[in-house]
């Protein structure tokens, strides 16, 4: 079989998710036999899976997107069930689609009216700065995006991507497949994981010593594992590096309405890069999603990416590519619009809609303060705040008799740490070694996605099962 | 730098071979030596660009004509006569610089010149608002990105279909038959399917449980709805499922593929995928481990696999269906390809049978199908069964035959078969393309390989969800007696009996031309008429650097603004020339197509009489 694709590693859905998974099945014939319940899972930003519901207002306006017209928008009992700005958007969006409903491929870009949407919400957000719909392409989520981008840049085995670490497995993943390299910069965790000009510097000037053809960078803002919101001035050091050297920068800015503290702001890398002067004049890929942020529709697959900067051919082929998967899926495109563009103030569920948002954004800045907070209290934890993103990446301190353990089973001491967590309490969580990490350091990944009193609870078992662990291996 | 328009547009020499097994030991030795054999892999399948670059002049800047000539000696074989008249031209007597050469090469092997231009052309266009300008050379070019993908095709929305897009911005009719696409050209969506997705989606207050439900919606419809939300849990339709897909919506699919085989179908080796097509990628991914690795597709074939295999830097080897005998395939003919292969140092890993075929429209029967898992099992190939049109069967007589059913019930003949098969919910008579619908069902797979590929369906997280709440209402419809049951059969009677009818009256309308022959549509959703043009047509063709088949189909959608798909990216045997069409726009539409078809075949031959 392919070689790449067995050493390609996914984190998030690997060891532990499976014993956590065989864990619920021996639960169902057996419920006395864990010390718990029911898994608490905070592997994944899966919010939906957790209890946030979903958003009202979108899902009416897909549901009668999907439906014919006769039984959905013209059906005469369609207000008994159907606020009238539902209908109306959704009349709107089959009117992009033209006669073909959702059940058509649509251009390889996605539907041109959706594109439109997007562009207007992208220039909304950075202030008027142009956004070309034809430079948008719609995706299935972001890591399809990612995915076509790294096809197009790696050309074999000497090309490689920097990546920060710790990172998203998504781009460690993908380049192992597609058999490039990893070129590892580190963010610093003393500074709310900054990275410096000097580390990328020297983890380019590495990787060139070795052979390596760096082509292209991942910035990831706010960060996942790591939640920090980058400054306008952090990311204009990194865009005057990328076109420095000639790399084509990856924005991954899916978390971008994820910014909890209250003196950050989210500003984009097309924002920076044209106050920076930069724009156009070196190549940079943006993604976004409809599976975090607010409206968290993971299952929906819906997102974007826009280029700029781009050599028309490599545009050209990246359109080829998308058109070999012939197009996203519609009902992605369909929430992908909503996302960038809901009910009007004076619709009839504008306020409805815009309290929902309200609700769930204030309850997960809430839970990012009790987590942190609930986790620094914990002797041998330390955790930087949630600026942004659903996650905290805890720094813990390992006892060595754990440490030699994990090297008896031959496996690392985060993973050790992180099943003995899950068969104790029944929280299944990352070990941090899947996203990379300084050598030496220790920790995981959590989620503050379940509720909140299931989230109070999940810090006390944090807690509980450390003072068991550090007992255990004393 | 030499700007777009002003670069040499030169073909490619297609059919390399005989490189693959000297290839392979390549690596250890110094490049510059045989540079012939790096240009033949990187034509054949885009590996090793860096090292052809690396062996040209051996790394100096500048070079020598003579060493511009011996390069282009070696690699003369590889080049069609035309485009190596240019070069020769171009580069008689002069030094060239390496990066112009480098450039140059890339050029040269151009799949067709005509379409990449084209497509520079439709970006150019949009360049003025676009940021996709060349106001500088940028470091990602396309000498160098990944030229696996740039020598990629994929036919379906190559060329043709691009100007169809211009003319259509125009305001000229435009005719798409160029594509499976059901819905875009007037099929309706199934009622029932719509219905029961519209409900999934809306949280239960507003939906299945809201007091006025019944008022919009059928009570077994929102019975379905309720049992869909039961399966996928709190978490709902925004959320990711488990990587292979609700557990339900499989069970839901092994008992149709039970009560399709009367053969026993686990869940487990079951895996919900967007549409067929990440499936077969996902399987390609798992095959194809280095450039020597091989698959065996079908001439004719539909291009995911051509495409997919040149993504991922594999080899293909193609067998030729024979048209003569309705598009069927000989043992012998597998055989002596597959020898063919292994002489080439090729190791042959998998092989797609597309049944019902497309764009051939042939409906296998038992036998045939034997014969290719017999061919496959005895050889250790992978059989990739596509399947996807199992439902569109119009041939009275004909039946749908899948690999598995056969597999199990022959098994004491097919021992160790290895088989993975795909469906969609893009084809069939649901024709639910954007729901990006479909499994797949791997059978005596390898226990690691199969973690392996569960690896990967988890790297992309889950197929989409509403993709697979329409792949549980394409396996498992309403229930007989239930409110919508009517609706549901009248619905799908319809469309079936429809794509009846116009498979029949474009067959044989194609048939009454002069100069076209097209062979039975006995299922599927496609026409593939060979077509006899005069031999003026084909010289003004290869002036252009088209084939013969792209200058008529651009001829025919000038004309007619009927869109379809020239036969040569398909692949078909030398020196044939003809298209592929679908028969799903209405029945009226098709009608006057073939009026179309045939005044614009009269009028094309007596233009290059």
């Amino acid at each position: 079989m392919n070689q790449n694709m067995r050493n390609m590693e996914y984190a998030v859905r690997g060891k532990v998710v499976i014993t956590a998974d065989s864990i619920t099945s021996s639960l169902k014939t057996n419920p006395s036999a864990y010390p718990f319940s029911k898994i608490i899972y905070t592997n994944i930003g899966n919010p939906h899976s957790v209890g946030q519901k979903p958003l009202t207002w979108p899902r009416q306006v897909m549901a009668l997107v999907d439906l014919p017209d006769d039984v959905g928008v013209d059906n005469p009992n369609v207000s008994k069930l159907f606020p009238q700005d539902a209908v109306e958007r959704a009349k709107e969006l089959k009117s992009y689609m033209g006669g073909c409903g959702t059940g058509a491929y649509s251009h390889s870009q996605g539907i041109r009216g959706i594109r439109e949407e997007v562009a207007e919400f992208i220039e909304k957000r950075d202030g008027g700065i142009k956004c070309n719909p034809d430079d948008l392409f719609l995706t299935n989520g972001a890591s399809t995006g990612i995915g076509h981008i790294l096809t197009a840049c790696i050309s074999g085995p000497s090309d490689g991507v920097m990546i920060p670490i710790p990172q998203y497995p998504i781009y460690s993943a993908s380049l192992a497949l597609l058999g490039g390299k990893q070129v590892g910069y580190y963010l610093d965790e003393n500074k709310e994981w900054s990275a410096s000009i000097e580390e990328l510097e020297r983890s380019l000037k590495e990787a060139k010593k070795n052979g390596v053809n760096v082509r292209a960078f991942v910035l990831i803002n706010p960060g996942n594992p790591t939640g920090q919101v980058l400054s306008s001035s952090a990311i204009s050091s990194v865009i005057k590096f990328c076109s420095k050297h000639s790399l084509i920068l990856l924005a991954d800015e899916v978390y971008q309405e994820n910014v909890y503290d209250p003196n950050k702001t989210f500003i984009s890398c097309k924002k920076a890069a044209t106050e920076a002067g930069m724009l156009g004049k070196f190549e940079m890929v943006s993604f976004h999603s409809t599976s975090k942020g607010i409206f968290g529709e993971c299952g929906r697959r819906g997102g974007y990416m826009e280029l700029t900067g781009f050599d028309p051919d490599v545009q050209a082929q990246i359109y080829k590519l998308a058109s070999s998967g012939l197009c996203s899926g519609i009902p992605g495109q369909v929430m992908t619009s909503l996302m960038v563009k809901g009910p009007k103030p004076g619709d009839v569920s504008y306020d409805s809609h815009e309290n929902e948002k309200k609700t769930i954004f204030d309850s997960l800045k809430r839970r990012a303060v009790m987590v942190s907070e609930g986790l620094n209290s914990i002797e041998g934890f330390e955790c930087n705040a949630a600026e942004g993103s659903m996650y905290l990446f805890p720094k813990v301190d390992m006892p060595e008799k754990a440490i030699q353990e994990a090297k008896k089973q031959g496996t690392n001491v985060d993973t050790l740490y992180s099943l003995s967590l899950l068969e104790a309490t029944g929280i299944c969580v990352v070990p941090a070694a899947g996203f990379g990490q300084e050598p030496g350091r220790a920790g995981f990944r959590t989620t503050f996605l379940p509720q909140e009193e299931e989230m109070k609870q999940a810090v006390e078992l944090f807690k509980s099962h450390h003072e068991q662990f550090l007992e255990k291996y004393k | 730098m030499i700007s777009m328009t002003a670069r040499l547009g030169l073909g490619l020499a297609r059919g390399v071979s005989g490189v693959g097994n000297r290839a392979a030991a390549y690596t250890l030795r110094p490049f510059s030596a045989e540079p012939k054999v790096l240009f033949g892999q990187y034509l054949a399948n885009a590996r090793n660009t860096e090292m052809l670059f690396d062996s040209i002049g051996d790394g100096k800047e500048v070079l020598t004509k003579e060493e511009v000539q011996a390069f282009l000696e070696d690699v003369k074989p590889f080049i069609r006569p035309e485009a190596l008249d240019e070069i020769e031209a171009k580069a008689a007597g002069e030094c060239l610089n390496r990066e112009y050469f480098k450039k140059w090469l890339v050029l040269a092997t151009r799949f067709d010149s005509q379409r990449n231009s084209k497509m520079a052309k439709y970006y150019g266009m949009l360049g003025e608002q676009s940021g996709a300008v060349h106001k500088e050379p940028k470091s990602w070019n396309e000498s160098t990105m990944a030229q696996n993908l740039r020598r990629m095709q994929y036919a379906v929305r190559g060329q043709v279909v691009m100007k169809a897009e211009t003319l259509m911005a125009e305001g000229k009719e435009i005719i798409f038959t160029n594509i499976g696409n059901p819905h875009s050209v007037g099929q309706k969506p199934i009622t029932f399917y719509r219905q029961v997705l519209a409900l999934c989606d809306l949280p239960p207050q507003y939906g299945v449980d809201h007091p006025e439900a019944s008022k919009m919606f059928p009570a077994d419809v929102i019975a379905r709805a309720r049992e869909m939300q039961d399966a996928i849990g709190g978490s709902g339709t925004g959320a990711y499922t488990g990587s292979q897909g609700v557990l339900k919506f499989r069970q839901d699919i092994a008992s149709f593929i039970e009560a399709r085989d009367g053969q026993p179908c686990l869940p487990g080796n079951i895996f919900m995928t967007n549409g067929a097509s990440s499936g077969i990628q996902a399987i390609l991914t798992g095959l194809i481990a280095d450039m020597n690795d091989a698959v065996m597709i079908p001439i004719p074939q539909y291009p995911i696999y051509s495409a997919l295999i040149a993504l991922l830097g594999g080899r293909q080897v193609g067998y030729e269906l024979d048209e003569s005998k309705g598009w069927s395939v000989s043992t012998e003919t597998l055989k002596a390809q597959l020898d063919k292969a292994e002489a080439e140092g090729l190791r042959v890993k998998a092989l797609a049978m597309i049944n019902p075929g497309n764009p051939t429209g042939q409906v296998l029967s038992e036998e045939d199908v034997f014969t290719i898992c017999k061919f496959c099992c005895a050889n250790g190939i992978v059989l990739l069964s596509d399947e996807v049109y199992q439902r569109n069967v119009y041939a009275p007589g004909k039946q749908f035959h899948s690999a598995k059913k056969v597999a199990m019930e022959r098994e004491s003949e097919l021992r160790n078969l290895q088989l993975v098969s795909f469906h969609s919910t893009s084809k069939g008579l649901i024709g639910e393309c954007g729901r990006r619908g479909g499994y797949m069902e791997l059978y005596n797979i390898d226990t690691f390989v199969q973690t392996q590929i569960y690896k990967l369906a988890s790297a992309g997280l889950c197929s989409g969800v509403n993709g697979q709440i329409m792949t549980s209402l394409m396996v498992k419809g309403p229930e007989e007696g239930g409110e919508s049951f009517d609706l549901f059969t009248k619905e799908e009677s319809e469309i079936m009996e429809s794509m009846k009818r116009k498979a029949k009256m474009l067959v044989k309308g194609l048939n009454e031309i002069d100069g076209i022959d097209c062979e039975d549509a006995e299922g599927a959703m496609y026409a593939f008429p060979r077509i006899q043009i005069p031999q003026k047509a084909i010289d003004a063709a290869r002036k252009k650097k088209q084939s013969p088949d792209t200058l008529y189909a651009i001829s025919l959608l000038e004309d007619t603004g009927l869109c379809v798909v020239p036969a040569s990216g398909f692949g078909q045997a030398d020196g044939r020339i003809g298209f592929r069409t679908t028969f799903l726009p209405p029945d009226d539409v098709m009608e006057g197509a073939v009026e179309d078809f045939k005044r614009h075949h009269e009028k094309f031959c007596e233009q290059y009489a």
